[in-house]
């Protein structure tokens, strides 16, 4: 099979991602400039995120059995770039201080990015194993960076190695999994799980396969009960590692999981349901009932992700049961949501941090509102939108996994829902207490330079678009809903 | 239109009240006050309006997300008109008893405040269950931020134990909500979360029983009724005054106005089969509340369930539903609104005077601050229900009506009267009779009430008193939305109380 011109065209965004590592790996050789090479790496995704949101009313092909670039792709294409853009800008702040080689870190940003971009567009296991392990071998790099600075983010080698370990095991457990569709069906494409029932060792076997490629999948969303790893990988790493791992990390693995268990149909036998829910079920309490136990920022927002996982598997069962795309948009939205609300609170937190000392007791973030309202603010609207209250798109991606729920009757994982969301107010309160105290002796924040300028304005941008979404989600709603009809 | 601008001057007064900082740290609270003002005298020409014909006196529609057919939805009948003016006026109140007592943070705390009235006003008018919940949680943060800011010793628990049991009930609420948009999506083909629209939903047997459930505890958690009273006395006594005014004159309405407009007239059927149980919960509230109340040493504490016990009545009344008791039930909320609130700002005015709200420690205090007890005994009167002000129509009606639909239940309720007598008297008794004590506190600034204070308490007695005199001026308002809302559902629960 020949490629033509028609059909690298859609793969533009993904083309320009691949483009800008490869000119910042020149550029570095050249000439080692940290502005210059955060410079082309930023200017590059965003580039990329304006093309993906450009292609996105007229794009859908399938290039190679590989990848699917559709509408939803492209939405998810385009969230990953812009995500990965503004951790870059976060990012750079952040390691300006760094006393060792700083320009690599954005190149293993970029890279990462493109293993994120070919996974939103994946619907076939090997693209999906391509895009997993380029995304996961540059995390580990982005976790250990600040391998060699003295008073760093506190563990940064052993979070990145219990990451490797892990990692490469859940991927061992993923392609066991693919490997036993593949033993008798002879194809790699999610489709071929269909088959797989009636090509001669029947149900059980499918159920094997697919707990195998679920449980792999669950270990990197961090899922309970597979997610052990998590606050001690988020507590390790520099925080804008942590935010890459929690956002992109998350919401491109659930995407391929969507794809994949719409596409195969994974859910049509009752014990992959009964498997779901009680993960979703121990998700959410998990998650939130830990956090309680937490002082530590990272760890807090580690459990709260976990329970936040939980929530969107709610959705994905529901999806099964319904008859129109209402839950796939429930799940596409709250992965939005998730994205900018978790960006806006570790963006807060790597404000304030730098690679040379990080704030992430909260006790440190005692008296913030009245040192720094503006900061705080953008801090509370963040805890409270991963809280779900009105105002915020936290609440109406909320509001989308209700309904989900409700329209299908989930009424058990719904009930734990509640419960869990309850329980995850406390810690957030707790937060936001902390915040609203009266400072009692000063914390020395790193005080923003001008380097840190443009962080504000990428937490700016975050803030404004959790309260527009929040009061007035009826644009993006269409967005995701024109997306979702492909899945 | 009107309400748009109602509820719009009250958020931009906020903001301005914040911003007006800068300037001086006197000018929010006056910023705040303007505001408030404002409002109400924008409010007039709805009081005057003619309530005879139509029943909604002033409606706004816009769509807002038409893909879940989710409309900004404002409208507003007598009821919420009543309601409506007790905010706002007790709006003013609440700044007024904040005037000097709080001096930091004052542009935030007046943001704060302004917030919380403009949702609860966003409550009383909202027509779409959905922006009805938008509203009903964001009157929640702003409330929380008073507690967790200006309150006292104790303030991150109780902010924390107010918040968590709203939002999880009302998260309850919500899936009752979008049980019953999904309802109507099935009936009728599209989702709607018009009020009107679900009015037509029918549902039937388990399920609209669940569905009511949610509802009910999402309001009763709010009024608040036995068994999910516990979060109140810790949110009241610790939260400042004015977060105390608001929060018992308004904040606990929105719970009754709730079940008035919603939980009954949606589910009928259901609503009735529950009420001997939602009865039993309110005389329940009205008598154990009461006993708790007489325990208590704190004395806002004890204020709080004085508060869940009259709130009982409200309850008891609006599951008697019929004209008289529903009457009877938005009575008390008005009478209650100004009389709790006036009790709270008495107690805080002591606390804020002599930094105690141990009763232990009082007595005797009429002979130094004369005034002050006068006040003291006039609401404390007032709130046992004494004929001749609000609180005795407004229970005395609610019994009358309940007592059409349950005998037994009415009689054990009335009962709540004689108590309400021992603890409001009990309690005169022991701080302002006797012989003065300062043994455990620095009397030091105990002065008698101000020019500024008696004014405000002086509105609040007229207020009283003119409910007690002439009722039918506000019964009037009220009239035509609450037979409108009873319709043909009052025969049903006649029927079924034979």
């Amino acid at each position: 099979m020949t490629m033509t011109f028609d059909d690298l065209l859609p793969l533009t965004p993904l083309l320009i991602v691949t483009a800008t590592s490869v000119l910042a790996m020149l550029m570095i050789g050249i000439r080692r400039s940290y502005i210059t090479t955060a410079s082309i790496v930023i200017t590059g995704l965003l580039a990329a995120t304006v093309v993906a949101g450009a292609m996105m009313s007229w794009t859908n092909q399938q290039i190679t059995p590989l990848l699917i670039i559709d509408q939803y792709s492209l939405l998810f294409t385009l969230v990953v770039c812009a995500a990965a853009m503004l951790i870059a800008v976060l990012s750079f702040p952040y390691f300006f201080e760094l006393d060792d080689h700083r320009e690599e870190y954005f190149l293993l940003l970029t890279i990462a990015t493109i293993g994120a971009v070919v996974m939103v567009s994946s619907n076939h296991f090997v693209s999906m194993v391509l895009g997993l392990e380029t995304l996961s071998m540059s995390l580990y790099g982005m976790v250990a960076y600040p391998l060699h600075s003295k008073d760093s983010a506190k563990y940064p080698l052993e979070a990145s190695v219990k990451y490797l370990v892990l990692s490469a095991a859940a991927s061992g457990f993923i392609l066991f999994g693919m490997a036993l569709v593949y033993a008798q069906t002879g194809t790699l494409s999610f489709t071929s799980v269909r088959e797989l029932p009636a090509a001669g060792l029947g149900e059980g076997y499918t159920i094997v396969a697919l707990l195998m490629i679920v449980s792999g999948v669950a270990f990197k969303l961090s899922l309970a009960p597979f997610h052990m790893w998590t606050p001690d990988v988020y507590e390790g790493s520099p925080i804008p590692a942590t935010t890459y791992l929690a956002t992109i990390g998350k919401a491109a693995m659930f995407v391929v999981l969507l794809r994949f268990v719409e596409i195969s149909e994974a859910l049509s036998f009752d014990s992959m349901v009964t498997a779901l829910s009680l993960v979703a079920a121990a998700s959410m309490l998990a998650g939130n009932l830990l956090a309680l136990l937490q002082d530590n920022l990272k760890r807090i927002l580690a459990y709260s992700s976990i329970a936040h996982m939980g929530y969107l598997l709610l959705a994905l069962i529901a999806g099964h049961y319904a008859d129109g795309t209402l839950a796939v948009e429930a799940v596409s939205f709250y992965l939005i949501a998730y994205v900018i609300m978790s960006l806006g609170a570790f963006g807060v937190a790597s404000v304030i941090s730098s690679s040379e000392k990080e704030f992430d007791s909260i006790k440190e973030y005692r008296g913030l509102f009245w040192r720094n309202p503006w900061l705080a603010s953008m801090f509370i609207a963040m805890l409270l939108s991963l809280a779900g209250i009105p105002l915020t798109v936290g609440f109406i991606g909320k509001f989308y996994i209700f309904l989900s729920g409700v329209e299908t009757g989930l009424w058990m994982l719904l009930a734990v829902l509640v419960l869990g969301s309850g329980i995850g107010l406390y810690y957030y309160l707790r937060i936001v207490y902390r915040v609203l105290m009266p400072e009692k002796h000063s914390i020395p924040y790193r005080v923003g330079g001008m380097e840190s300028i443009s962080s504000y304005g990428a937490l700016a941008i975050l803030l404004i678009l959790l309260l527009l979404f929040g009061v007035y989600p009826a644009p993006l709603m269409s967005i995701v809903a024109a997306a979702s009809a492909f899945i | 239109m009107i309400l748009v601008v109602l509820i719009s001057i009250l958020f931009l007064g906020g903001v301005l009240a914040w911003l007006s900082e800068g300037l001086s740290p006197k000018a929010p609270r006056v910023v705040a006050l303007a505001a408030v003002v404002i409002d109400l005298l924008v409010m007039m020409p709805l009081v005057g309006a003619d309530f005879g014909a139509a029943s909604w006196i002033v409606q706004h529609n816009a769509q807002w997300i038409p893909q879940f057919g989710i409309s900004f939805h404002l409208a507003a009948d007598g009821l919420s008109v009543l309601m409506m003016v007790l905010t706002v006026f007790l709006g003013a109140i609440a700044i007024g008893s904040a005037w000097d007592e709080i001096t930091e943070r004052v542009g935030f705390f007046y943001f704060n405040l302004l917030w919380t009235l403009a949702g609860v006003i966003g409550v009383f008018t909202a027509l779409d269950l959905f922006l009805f919940f938008f509203f009903w949680e964001v009157m929640l943060i702003p409330m929380y931020f008073i507690i967790a800011i200006w309150g006292h010793e104790n303030k991150n628990y109780a902010a924390m134990k107010f918040f968590i049991f709203t939002q999880v009930t009302g998260m309850l609420m919500l899936i009752s909500i979008l049980a019953l948009a999904y309802f109507h999506y099935i009936q009728f083909g599209w989702f709607s979360f018009d009020y009107f629209d679900l009015l037509k939903v029918s549902t039937s047997g388990a399920i609209e029983m669940w569905i009511m459930l949610g509802f009910f505890v999402a309001f009763s958690t709010k009024l608040p009724s036995f068994p999910f009273h516990s979060w109140l006395p810790d949110a009241h006594s610790q939260a400042p005054t004015a977060g105390s005014v608001i929060l018992a004159g308004v904040l606990l309405k929105t719970g009754a106005y709730g079940l008035i407009r919603f939980a009954v007239p949606l589910f009928p059927a259901a609503s009735m089969e529950f009420a001997p149980i939602a009865m039993t919960l309110a005389v329940i509230s009205i008598l154990y509340c009461a006993k708790v109340a007489f325990a208590q040493s704190d004395i806002k504490r004890l204020i709080a369930y004085t508060s869940v016990s009259h709130m009982g009545f409200v309850m008891l009344g609006i599951y008697a539903w019929n004209e008289q008791a529903l009457q009877g039930a938005v009575m008390t909320m008005l009478a209650h609104g100004l009389s709790a609130a006036a009790l709270f700002m008495l107690a805080g005015g002591l606390q804020h005077r002599i930094h105690t709200r141990d009763m232990d420690h009082m007595g005797g205090f009429w002979a130094k601050v004369p005034r002050l007890s006068f006040v003291a005994l006039f609401f404390s009167i007032a709130a046992l229900g004494m004929p001749g002000l609000g609180n005795f129509v407004g229970e005395f009606l609610a019994l009358l009506g309940a007592f059409k639909a349950n005998i037994t239940l009415t009689v054990a309720a009335a009962f709540g009267l004689i108590f309400a007598s021992v603890y409001s008297l009990w309690v005169i008794q022991k701080v302002f009779h006797g012989d003065y004590r300062n043994a455990d506190f620095d009397d030091s600034h105990l002065s008698d009430l101000s020019r500024r204070e008696m004014f405000y308490f002086g509105a609040m007695m007229v207020g009283l008193i003119w409910m007690g005199m002439y009722p039918q001026s506000f019964l009037d308002l009220s009239a035509s939305s609450l037979a409108g809302l009873l319709g043909d559902t009052e025969l049903l629960f006649f029927a079924a109380g034979q």
